[in-house]
Formats: C-alpha cells, sequence, structure tokens
C-alpha cells in the first residue's frame, strides 16, 4: 500500500461531516497557513511540491498560481473545475461524493494563497447530487467559522459558492468555464488574454481541477519539499486514477506516481487482471482524448524499458509510440473489443460535445464520425482510412480550445496503431459487421 | 404572451433557491445564476423548459429572452420539449460500451418499445441517450434526475430498475410534482 495523501480517511464512516472530518486532522491546513504563513509563502510550497494540475494537462500548479495578476483595487478569484466530464473520468465525483470537506479546505487554503475573497466550485449539471453534498458541507464549514468573514479570527474572509453546469463537456476547457460561469454559452475564450490576467467577470482568476486543489492542504501540513519525496521525477505526489473498462476491478485508486503499469492492470491491488480470463488487448490511459496504446507498449515503451504510471513514462515516445497521463482515466480494452467500434464511438462524442465555434472542430468532428460510422457498419471505401488522417491533421492545432487536438488524437491514435482492424473491415465488410466479429491480427477470424 | 408567463409560477421555496443563486454573484452579474434557475424550472415544470418558463427566467434575471434561449439551446441537459414522468438518461460513451451500454440501450429501446429520444404512449419514460456521467467504473449506467443507477449490466437488473421506476414517484427538491397529467 502506497501512500495516501488523498484518500486516506475516505472509508472512514461519516467522513463527510465536519466533526468526523475534523477529528480526522482536517482543516489543520487552514489553521497552520491562514494563523502562520503568508500567501507567499504558501504558493513557494505549492511551488517545490512540484504538483502539477490533475485535471488533464499537468501543467505546475504553483507556477499558475504565480502568474496572477495583482492590480490594486481588484477582486480576484480562485475557481474549482469540477466539470469532470472527459470519458473515462470519474475520479472527482467519486472524491468529492466521499469527503467533500477535503475540496472545501483546499479551497480555503488555496484562495487565502491567491488573495481571492469569493471563490466558486463549479460541478458539472448531472452532479446535482453532489452540488448538494458540497453545499451542506461549506454550510458546517461557515457555522464553524472556517468560511466567512474573518475566518478563525485571521482576518481572512472568503466566501465559497457551488455553481452547477447544463451538460457540455467544452466547459471542462478553463475559458468556456467561465464563460458557463458568467451564465453564457460555453464558447472557449480566444487567448491571450489569460484568466489570470483577465478571468471571471474580467478580473484576475485561477481555475485548478479538484484534485489540484484538494492535494494542497498535505502540502501545507507536510510541506512542499515533502510532497516532491513521494513519487518519481518531476511526476510528484500521488494521482487519483479512473479504471474503468475490462478489469475485475473498476474504480478509483490513490497510487503514488510511478507504479508499473503492468502491476497497476495485473495487481490485486489494483485493477485485478483482465476480466472474464481474457487477455488484454489495449488501453487508454489517461481519459477519451489521449491516444490509445496496444498492449505491448502500454507494458513496455518502444525501448523495451518498463512503462510507469508517471507523466513522463506514458508519454514517452510522444504521439508515436507512446501517450498521456491526462486525468489518469485508464480505460481498459479486452481482446474481444472493436477498436473500429469504439473509435466511432469517441468520435460521436466529440462531434456532440464540439461547440461549434471554429469550423475546423465544428465540421471535422463531424466528417470523422460519419466516415468511422460507415467504416464500422460495413459501407467503408478503400480511401476512407486515409481521409480519416488527413481530416484528424487538418482539426488538430487549428483551433481555439484544445477539443479539436482532444477529437484528432484518438482517431490518428487508433489508426496509426490498429491499421489492419480498419482495413480488414474496409475489405471484409459482411464478416466485420457479423454479431460479435473481432479482428484477431493476422487471422481474422468471426467469434460468436 | 403575457397571459402565458402568468402560468409560469415558482413555488415560494424554488423562488427562494433562486434568490440564494442570484445573491452569490456580484452586483450587476445576476446573468451568471442563469444555469442553476433554468435546472430549477426544469425541476419544478414537469421536467423540461418551455419558452414561456424561458421568458419568466429572463423577466427575474431582468435579461432579455434571447440571452436565456441561447443559453438553454446550448446545454444538453435542458429539454425543450416535454418529456415523459421519467427521463432514464442512459450513458452511451466508450467505458460504459466496454461492459455493455449499447445493449442496455437496445434493450430498453425494445421494452419500452420507443426509439432515442422517443417517450411511451402511457407517458412513463422518455429514453435519452447521453455522454459520459463520470461513473465509468459502474457502467452501465443511468441518471434519472438527480439519481445515478448502476452496474446495470444484466437484463434482470434492467427490468428490476424499470418495475423501480413505474412504481416511483417523481420526487423534486422543491415540491412533490402532482402527477404529469397533460402527458398521459
Amino acid at each position: 500500500m502506497g501512500l495516501k495523501i488523498l484518500t486516506e480517511h475516505i472509508n472512514v464512516p461519516g467522513i463527510e461531516k465536519l466533526e468526523v472530518y475534523r477529528k480526522h486532522g482536517g482543516y489543520r491546513s487552514v489553521e497552520k497557513a491562514l494563523k502562520t504563513m503568508t500567501p507567499e509563502e504558501v504558493v513557494e510550497e505549492v511551488k517545490t511540491a512540484g504538483l502539477r494540475g490533475r485535471g488533464g494537462a499537468g501543467f505546475p500548479a504553483g507556477m499558475k498560481w504565480s502568474f496572477l495578476a495583482k492590480p490594486e483595487g481588484v477582486p480576484r478569484y480562485l475557481v474549482c473545475n469540477a466539470d469532470e466530464s472527459e470519458p473515462g473520468t470519474f475520479k472527482d465525483r467519486y472524491f468529492m461524493e466521499k469527503t467533500p470537506h477535503s475540496l472545501i479546505e483546499g479551497m480555503i487554503t488555496s484562495s487565502y494563497a491567491l488573495g481571492a475573497n469569493t471563490s466558486f466550485i463549479y460541478i458539472r449539471g448531472e452532479l446535482m447530487f453532489i452540488l448538494r453534498i458540497l453545499e451542506k458541507a461549506i454550510a458546517e464549514a461557515y457555522a464553524a467559522g472556517l468560511l466567512g468573514k474573518n475566518i478563525l479570527g485571521s482576518g481572512y474572509d472568503l466566501d465559497l459558492h457551488v455553481a452547477p453546469g447544463g451538460g457540455a463537456y467544452i466547459c471542462g476547457e478553463e475559458t468556456a468555464l467561465l464563460e458557463s460561469l458568467e451564465g453564457k454559452r460555453g464558447n472557449p475564450r480566444n487567448k491571450p488574454p489569460f484568466p489570470a490576467v483577465k478571468g471571471l467577470f474580467a478580473s484576475p482568476t485561477v481555475v485548478n481541477n479538484v484534485e489540484t486543489i484538494s492535494s494542497v492542504p498535505w502540502i501545507v501540513n507536510n510541506t512542499g519539499a515533502e510532497y516532491a519525496n513521494v513519487g518519481i521525477g518531476r511526476s510528484t505526489g500521488t494521482k487519483l486514477i479512473s479504471a474503468s473498462g475490462n478489469i475485475n476491478n473498476p474504480g478509483v485508486y490513490e497510487i503514488e506516481l510511478g507504479v508499473p503499469v503492468e502491476e497497476f492492470i495485473y495487481s490485486d491491488e489494483y485493477c485485478g487482471g483482465i476480466w472474464k480470463g481474457k487477455e488484454l488487448k489495449a488501453v487508454v490511459p489517461g481519459g477519451s482524448s489521449v491516444p490509445i496504446l496496444p498492449k505491448d507498449l502500454i507494458l513496455k515503451t518502444a525501448a523495451g524499458e518498463q512503462r510507469l504510471m508517471s507523466y513522463e513514462s506514458l508519454s514517452d515516445g510522444g504521439f508515436v509510440s507512446g501517450s498521456m497521463l491526462g486525468s489518469g482515466a485508464f480505460i481498459v480494452f479486452d481482446e474481444d473489443q472493436c477498436i473500429v467500434r469504439n473509435t466511432w464511438n469517441y468520435s460521436r462524442f466529440y462531434h456532440h460535445e464540439s461547440c461549434g465555434q471554429c469550423s475546423p472542430c465544428r465540421e471535422g468532428t463531424g466528417w470523422m464520425e460519419k466516415v468511422l460510422h460507415r467504416i464500422e457498419y460495413g459501407h467503408g471505401h478503400p480511401q476512407d482510412i486515409d481521409l480519416l488522417v488527413s481530416v484528424a491533421k487538418q482539426i488538430e492545432g487549428n483551433t481555439i480550445c484544445p477539443l479539436g487536438d482532444a477529437a484528432a488524437w484518438p482517431v490518428a491514435a487508433a489508426i496509426r496503431h490498429f491499421r489492419e482492424e480498419f482495413e480488414w473491415h474496409i475489405k471484409h465488410p459482411k464478416e466485420a459487421t457479423a454479431p460479435g466479429a473481432v479482428y484477431r491480427g493476422q487471422l481474422a477470424t468471426v467469434t460468436a | 404572451m403575457a397571459e402565458t408567463i402568468n402560468e409560469v409560477k415558482f413555488s415560494d421555496a424554488a423562488m427562494a433557491e433562486i434568490q440564494r443563486y442570484i445573491s452569490h454573484y456580484p452586483e450587476g452579474r445576476q446573468k451568471s445564476a442563469i444555469l442553476p434557475i433554468l435546472h430549477i424550472a426544469q425541476a419544478e415544470f414537469g421536467g423540461w423548459v418551455s419558452p414561456e418558463a424561458m421568458d419568466r427566467v429572463a423577466e427575474i434575471l431582468n435579461i432579455q429572452p434571447i440571452e436565456v434561449y441561447e443559453v438553454a439551446t446550448f446545454y444538453t441537459m435542458f429539454n425543450l420539449k416535454p418529456v415523459g414522468k421519467h427521463v432514464l438518461e442512459v450513458c452511451r460513451t466508450g467505458p460504459c460500451c466496454l461492459r455493455g451500454a449499447d445493449q442496455v440501450i437496445d434493450m430498453l429501446k425494445q421494452k419500452l418499445n420507443i426509439e432515442e429520444g422517443g417517450t411511451t404512449a402511457d407517458g412513463m419514460f422518455t429514453l435519452k441517450p447521453v455522454e459520459c456521467l463520470a461513473s465509468c467504473g459502474t457502467g452501465p449506467m443511468l441518471q434519472v434526475r438527480e439519481k445515478y443507477y448502476e452496474n446495470l449490466d444484466t437484463e434482470e437488473r434492467v427490468d428490476q430498475f424499470l418495475e423501480m421506476m413505474r412504481n416511483s414517484e417523481v420526487e423534486t427538491p422543491f415540491h412533490q410534482r402532482p402527477e404529469a397529467k397533460e402527458l398521459n
């Protein structure tokens, strides 16, 4: 069992209540930060910790904080991104549902570090039941003097509110999120200006993921240097992994970064191996937008080194033979899964979720869905594979926000690693569309 | 038009909730509360937001109706047409499909005799496939209002779920909604 920075007390009965949470050391970081540290000292600790954004991009959180503009007389905001919508990702929902005070404690300590006096948690609208759990916990925190005016007699004031979205993946992109929080359609903004200069209500704003913010209390309590000792290399600390797909034990696991992928898949401590005694076919290791890797490349890098659960190891080989840790959504495919069908499914997702603002994404995601649909349903053309590669290439890098890239990468990667499977669908539509048919390497077989 | 607007009346509890959300935002930024208010409207008025309800939301926020329409049409959670008593929002995205979501959607279509987006003749169910609901470890799954129903991995579980829903009343956080007679 590795160190649990976030989930040590997650299964304590009643941990969602303030009293129980405090009994287990909760809100110590608020006391420590507000009474004994300056905001700058808190920022320094987070920088030293090497904590990287847990929403997917992996940008160093302390550096993001230090970019925050601080003009006189202008309010600053901290906004928590709880819009968890990347397919495969469910760690934040699980975490907030079980231990809402962990996030609230992180919000208070982080808001203090940034000098924000009003902060928001933007949560996806489907999670209204989590919003109610958070609001209940926030009310408890106000009653205990942990929120509101003059918190714990420190002279620091903070109001914390939860705001629901309305069902739009794009609002996980930070500027779309801010638009949505202002009551508008979730169209991402052109950058610059970045939110650190002009964010919510045109004021300097930091947007951080739930897990990032919830890691701050441990860093404040134990120092950034101690946090940096956990993990491996520049992948410091622990990470919540959402494990799903064809495994024996789907669920959320807190791992110390650096655990070998093979151990994560097969150990009973984590995924417990592939379900029904089947073989592993492929893994999408960081949420639906990151490249899929076949069995041989997810277990070992192209150079033959053991692949680890870390930012660096999972991206080893770039997009030629690597992928990304992303949001830590680890989606496992057994031997009976069809890569073409899965790719079509994700392209439908991105088409559905494109905000429609940029033509390459609005049109391109629709094209990719249409072409993949016809391949999957036995009407593919021989030139379709190259067409998909070309469309993906023309979306990538040509849009205001990364949704275009997120839509293009999975298609490009699926073709890169499973081209034969696409070709088989096009050349043998009858076999490929038979119920339960799956391509199994050079010898195409059909199983019922 | 004015007459129909008058018919859209939020309960006192819902109005209090609306005012609470508006109070979270700085002076002059009351429009920010539009999404929570649309959720409240949908829960209050039979699971969908009518043009009249949107106009009422605009009136409350003191903004143009178009500002509400453009938001309500962007976010997929808002139903812009009448729906059944229970809207089954079934996840249709990759991770759930690896564990049988396609089969669950097919089963529901067959058992309820409706297409995707359709409502049963008795007004009991609307089938609305949706994208990932952040419950990938417990798929296949679906959502009905604020509740998740997970691990629907066998036909028996799906049957149990439907039976339970047939016998369950609609609860909203604000008030007990009367039977949706107009939809039957």
